[in-house]
């Protein structure tokens, strides 16, 4: 009897658990409806031929779903020119910003020399300053050169971030310094040793440094904005943001344009996701 | 033991190995020499100089320019502007991404899905989501009026056009924010929650004296971490509002630029982003107080 009664309050146990389940797999749905709202609707209109936006029959869904506003838009401006320079821009950045951070994070950690600790110190002070505090002086600097409207001006500010540099140095901490010493002993070269036996081993960091540098470098708008007014260096940020969207023809094009823009970035931060939030979470509360 | 090898090796030292840090740190040195220490201090020299419309330092003032923007209400009415927008940025972005976190908490069928889903905004510029709003906001076509049944257009009513911006900016946070809560709340172990269940606490409780609780560290951080992104919004601006209309949504970053770029009063633009540089500092500073705060608290 007891064996029974147990089985009822089991039961009941494992009907409730299912309803939390399924509960909360709806209220997933919905608030997920609710949050992506934005970007459905930009998917939905980029879709959109221009009469529907019209009809009040298909405000949200088209009618006559169609392709043709994502080849049009290339037609209406440059855009394949803006994706080229915008994926060399963000490439660059990216690369050479892995490649400064583990060089300083290697002498950082494991090289002795006069002002170490002060010249860390500096370097994430820098942190504290924000971009848009210093633009003007950036700004004039640049443009004194002649060095506006090029993608040199685009990429070369960039190739360091204080950020990336505290992230491979924290990456180092734990790192055994018997790897490097045995390393040594086996003839190997300091640049050997960083590009062939440390940054192999630190893959996580890197993955979460790339996929942060990339898409920061690809969304960048205020320096390109200041800095280029000519459509063969135009970043697909500025690029979108001129494209004139007063009537309903170029209001869809726009549209496919960003869900255009939003793509690789969004790639890359899927396929890099899980090694992000171990870097960013690292760095953040231990709660 | 550690420290004898560090020695052995030191003995052997060259003169070109005493100059190979330098060889590693060189990019790193000249580039945040150029780009940023070099600006920073013309940034301070200037605020103190009347400039011509090319950025030249004709004459020093002194602290005229300070003088001339603590008093002026155009520059007042910034500091407003953003104190409301970055309190409203704050709350909808931090309820975003704390609603998300929440109902990823447990582990469900499609769990992944809807977790990536979540911190994607991370991922969005700016500037596509101003361009998605605008077109969302479009007074004819916009699926925003159609829904409320309204006319008009919101970004032209300057008390709906700072909410919107700001609303705009918090989901862009949201992504980030989403992340740092769930891995506040992954920390919280599941036998907490079995012991006060066991206790009789139901689920409210326990979401009130296990999860706000254990959290608490994590959304000081969020929030400190939204206050400062906040400050340094500008693209959303520049494209939806352009710091209107009248000066409705000028906050302070966009009060420089103007100032800057469109009224080429770059010696008065200097003087504010040693304001916004000074705000940001001391926001920095409480962060990094709570940070190792926090750390000791568990």
């Amino acid at each position: 009897m007891k064996a029974k009664a147990l089985n009822a309050a089991e039961l009941k146990y494992i009907r409730h658990e299912k309803m939390k389940k399924w509960g909360g797999i709806i209220l997933n749905i919905a608030w997920w409806a609710f949050l992506m709202f934005p970007l459905i609707y930009a998917f939905l209109m980029s879709v959109k031929p221009p009469a529907d936006l019209y009809d009040p029959n298909a405000i949200l869904f088209p009618k006559n779903p169609t392709l043709s506003n994502f080849t049009d838009v290339f037609k209406v401006a440059p855009v394949g020119r803006y994706i080229l320079n915008t994926v060399l821009v963000a490439v660059l950045i990216t690369l050479s910003q892995i490649v400064t951070s583990f060089l300083s994070a290697f002498a950082f950690r494991f090289l002795k020399f006069k002002g170490n600790k002060f010249l860390y110190g500096l370097v994430i002070s820098t942190m504290m300053v924000p971009g848009e505090a210093v633009i003007i002086s950036q700004f004039l600097m640049v443009s004194s050169w002649g060095w506006t409207d090029t993608l040199m001006v685009l990429v070369i500010p960039h190739i360091v971030s204080a950020f990336n540099i505290f992230l491979a140095v924290q990456s180092l901490e734990n790192f055994p310094y018997e790897i490097y010493e045995s390393a040594k002993v086996d003839g190997c070269s300091d640049l050997n040793f960083v590009f062939t036996i440390m940054m192999p081993l630190l893959k996580p960091t890197i993955g979460s440094m790339a996929v942060r540098s990339f898409i920061s470098a690809w969304n960048m708008y205020m320096w390109p904005l200041l800095t280029t007014n000519n459509d063969n260096v135009r970043t697909i940020q500025i690029g979108l943001s001129m494209l004139n969207a007063e009537d309903s023809q170029s209001m869809v094009l726009m549209i496919a344009g960003v869900v255009i823009s939003m793509i690789p970035s969004l790639l890359i931060f899927v396929i890099g996701q899980k090694s992000m939030v171990k870097g960013l979470t690292s760095g953040a509360v231990k709660g | 033991m550690e420290k004898s090898d560090i020695k052995i090796i030191e003995e052997e030292k060259s003169f070109k190995q005493k100059l190979q840090p330098w060889g590693y740190l060189l990019p790193t040195i000249v580039i945040l020499t150029i780009f940023m220490f070099i600006p920073f201090f013309q940034t301070i020299i200037r605020s103190l100089f009347f400039t011509d419309n090319f950025g030249k330092m004709q004459n020093f003032i002194g602290f005229g320019n300070y003088i001339e923007l603590l008093t002026s209400s155009s520059f007042w009415n910034s500091v407003w502007v953003s104190f409301r927008f970055v309190l409203i940025v704050v709350l909808v972005g931090v309820v975003l991404g704390f609603v998300s976190a929440l109902l990823t908490q447990k582990a469900f069928p499609g769990l992944a899905f809807f977790s990536t889903s979540y911190a994607t905004p991370m991922a969005i510029a700016s500037v596509g989501m101003a361009l998605i709003f605008q077109v969302m906001l479009n007074p004819s076509v916009g699926i925003i009026n159609k829904i409320l049944g309204a006319h008009g257009n919101m970004l032209a009513d300057p008390g709906k056009a700072l909410i919107i911006v700001a609303i705009l900016t918090a989901w862009l946070n949201s992504g980030m924010n989403y992340l740092y809560f769930s891995s506040g709340l992954a920390s919280i172990s599941d036998s907490q929650y079995e012991a006060a269940s066991i206790d009789g606490a139901n689920g409210f409780q326990q979401f009130m004296y296990i999860t706000v609780p254990a959290l608490r560290p994590t959304t000081f951080f969020v929030i400190v971490t939204n206050i400062i992104n906040a400050f340094q919004s500008f693209g959303q601006i520049n494209i939806l509002t352009k710091g209107g209309p009248g000066e409705a949504t000028n906050v302070i970053v966009f009060d420089i630029y103007r100032e800057a770029f469109m009224n080429y009063r770059y010696g008065f633009a200097s003087a504010e982003s040693v304001i916004l540089f000074l705000i940001i500092l001391a926001l920095t500073i409480l962060m990094f107080y709570i940070r190792s705060k926090g750390g000791k608290v568990q």
